[in-house]
């Protein structure tokens, strides 16, 4: 990768970061990303107000339980998949609609150096949005513990390596959804039906035979989370995958989706008539 | 392959079963060259297959001996002010030009000199703050050109660039073209106001249904309509004298007096013929000739002759 390339990359990045955060468009995004935060502020507020706190948030174990199933159930699931759909789909399809690619298909600039580029965008964005909450709701949720042992759980115990972790596991969500999304965004006119397709097949992956289980993101990102939660009576158990290979396994499968981004973008026209 | 110009070789594009263009073979050589012709007649087609936001169906397009499919050398020769009405979200006229100048991976301190002398050469510097947005039409035809012509490309490509532009602008941004054209560049224009066209065109380049129909030098394209009798207007003092004797020529098929009654309309299939035996007419019969000039040598009876009223707005 020589330097313009790498200048380029960047200026397409902070150009698209300024389009995915600082227009209209991305207002779903702000409202997604501080749902949990919210959230977990009525769980506390209510605690607050009624003196009526979850058994689980009575130990510093238990609280960490407790947001195990808000991360794993709702803010991987829900907040970062829905929020990935959005953001980076709308990195190509976005501009379609706005009929505004041509100005960069019209750039001194390879097509692939633009789906880099436009990909690194989605990810600082993803990666703003979504580790805030992450860290937000975190901190927020051992917060009623008093700011002290929230520290001392923090920096003593195990609470800097499970906040590393999920750090970690958003990160790698925003790069492996990212990369599927960008890419059928690219693909495909309409892309909401394969999201939901692929929406549902995350949902049902703990049901799933343990062949198929692996053929999801989700798989591979549970086996890094640092507290695992069970997935009910009904689900199937399968072999975890070390995090050895869970983490360069998502890097080579998002490296090779987009490689198909790369590929599609090279033979893309543009005529938006017909969009 | 020519490095100086624009080739079409043997280029065809469909859309599906619709014919976009077919069987383009072209050689531009600089200056202005406008393309000509009715809605749908292939002239954004050409315009896009050139700058490879279209791939053709068959054939290879190569403009200054690069291949549209290789954007990183292209557009560092070529600008292109598109059709398209639209604009990045949230953008401002200077902002606009900045950001794309960036993707170019000029220097911050480049890309803000030459956006400021693009927003100049368009006369736009005092709303370049302004959001996009909120320009009227004129204004967004001349943001677009700016940007097309920010980073000073070899090769114009201009779709329909004086859309929406108040007679003053028109007069500026053909002024522009002239002289970027004057400075070895090639600019490729398409539009459908054909006194424009005639006026600042050093070629042409007609189209019809996705066909070239014709092209090269206005006078020579009309020259060649051997069919089509060439006519002559011819402003004297007795203009019926004139036209008593014209009528005798063998080279003349029809002859009429201007309706205010101060010229004469000729129609001849030979004009060389006919203007050797008009000095002799002149001299025989002591006539006053004040102005003897072509009537239908240009573009817009070309137009005319060859695609006919279909499409024709101006």
């Amino acid at each position: 990768m020589n330097r313009l390339w790498l200048r380029q990359i960047a200026t397409v990045a902070r150009l698209e970061v300024a389009k995915s955060l600082f227009t209209l468009r991305a207002a779903p995004l702000y409202l997604l990303a501080g749902i949990p935060v919210v959230a977990v502020g009525l769980i506390l507020f209510f605690m607050i107000v009624f003196g009526d706190a979850p058994e689980e948030l009575g130990t510093v174990g238990g609280t960490a339980m407790f947001y195990a199933h808000i991360y794993q159930v709702f803010i991987l699931r829900i907040v970062i998949y829905t929020g990935c759909v959005w953001l980076f789909m709308n990195l190509f399809r976005g501009e379609v609609l706005d009929r505004s690619l041509h100005y960069y298909f019209l750039a001194p600039i390879r097509r692939e150096v633009l789906v880099a580029g436009k990909f690194a965008a989605g990810l600082i964005s993803a990666a703003l949005l979504f580790v805030g909450t992450t860290v937000a709701s975190l901190f927020l949720l051992y917060a009623h513990a008093g700011p002290l042992a929230a520290l001392e759980h923090l920096v003593g115990g195990a609470g800097l390596g499970q906040l590393a972790g999920y750090v970690g596991v958003t990160l790698l969500a925003c790069l492996g959804y990212g990369a599927v999304f960008l890419t059928i965004g690219l693909l495909l006119r309409n892309p909401i039906v394969p999201a939901l397709l692929i929406f549902l097949w995350e949902l049902i992956n703990p049901f799933l035979p343990s062949l198929l289980k692996k053929i999801s993101v989700v798989f591979y990102l549970e086996a890094l989370l640092p507290v695992r939660i069970e997935d009910g009576p009904f689900a199937v158990i399968a072999d975890p995958v070390s995090a050895w290979l869970a983490v360069p396994g998502l890097l080579i499968f998002a490296a090779v989706v987009l490689a198909c981004a790369g590929w599609r973008i090279r033979r893309m026209e543009v005529s938006y008539g017909v969009d | 392959m020519s490095a100086t110009e624009i080739v079409f070789d043997n280029i065809s594009k469909f859309y599906g079963e619709v014919l976009g263009v077919n069987r383009v073979h072209l050689s531009i050589p600089p200056g202005i060259t406008s393309l000509v012709g009715p809605n749908g007649s292939g002239k954004t087609t050409l315009m896009n297959l050139m700058t490879g936001l279209l791939q053709p169906t068959e054939g290879t397009v190569r403009v200054l001996g690069l291949s549209p499919s290789d954007p990183e050398a292209l557009f560092r020769k070529l600008g292109y002010c598109a059709q398209f009405d639209s604009f990045p979200k949230g953008a401002s006229g200077r902002s606009f030009i900045l950001g794309y100048l960036g993707v170019h991976g000029m220097t911050g301190r480049e890309a803000r000199e030459k956006t400021e002398r693009a927003l100049e050469r368009v006369g736009l510097r005092d709303a370049a703050g302004r959001r996009v947005a909120a320009y009227s039409k004129g204004m967004r035809q001349r943001i677009k050109l700016a940007q097309a012509l920010a980073h000073e490309p070899d090769v114009l490509v201009l779709d329909e660039p004086l859309n929406g532009l108040d007679p003053m602008a028109r007069a500026e941004m053909i002024a522009l073209f002239q002289e970027l054209a004057g400075s070895g560049r090639h600019l490729i224009i398409s539009s459908h106001i054909l006194h424009e066209v005639d006026l600042i065109s050093d070629q042409v380049i007609l189209l019809n249904e996705g066909y070239v129909v014709a092209e090269g030098n206005i006078r020579g394209v009309r020259s060649e309509m051997q069919d089509r009798p060439l006519q002559v207007v011819i402003r004297c003092d007795h203009p019926t004298v004139l036209a008593s004797r014209v009528f005798g020529l063998d080279s003349v098929v029809e002859a009429r007096i201007h309706d205010d009654g101060a010229g004469l309309l000729v129609s001849t299939k030979d004009a060389r013929k006919f203007f050797l035996l008009l000095n002799r007419v002149v001299l025989d019969c002591g006539l006053k000739i004040e102005a003897v000039a072509p009537a239908d040598e240009d573009v817009h009876a070309v137009y005319q002759y060859l695609i006919g009223d279909e499409g024709q707005t101006q």
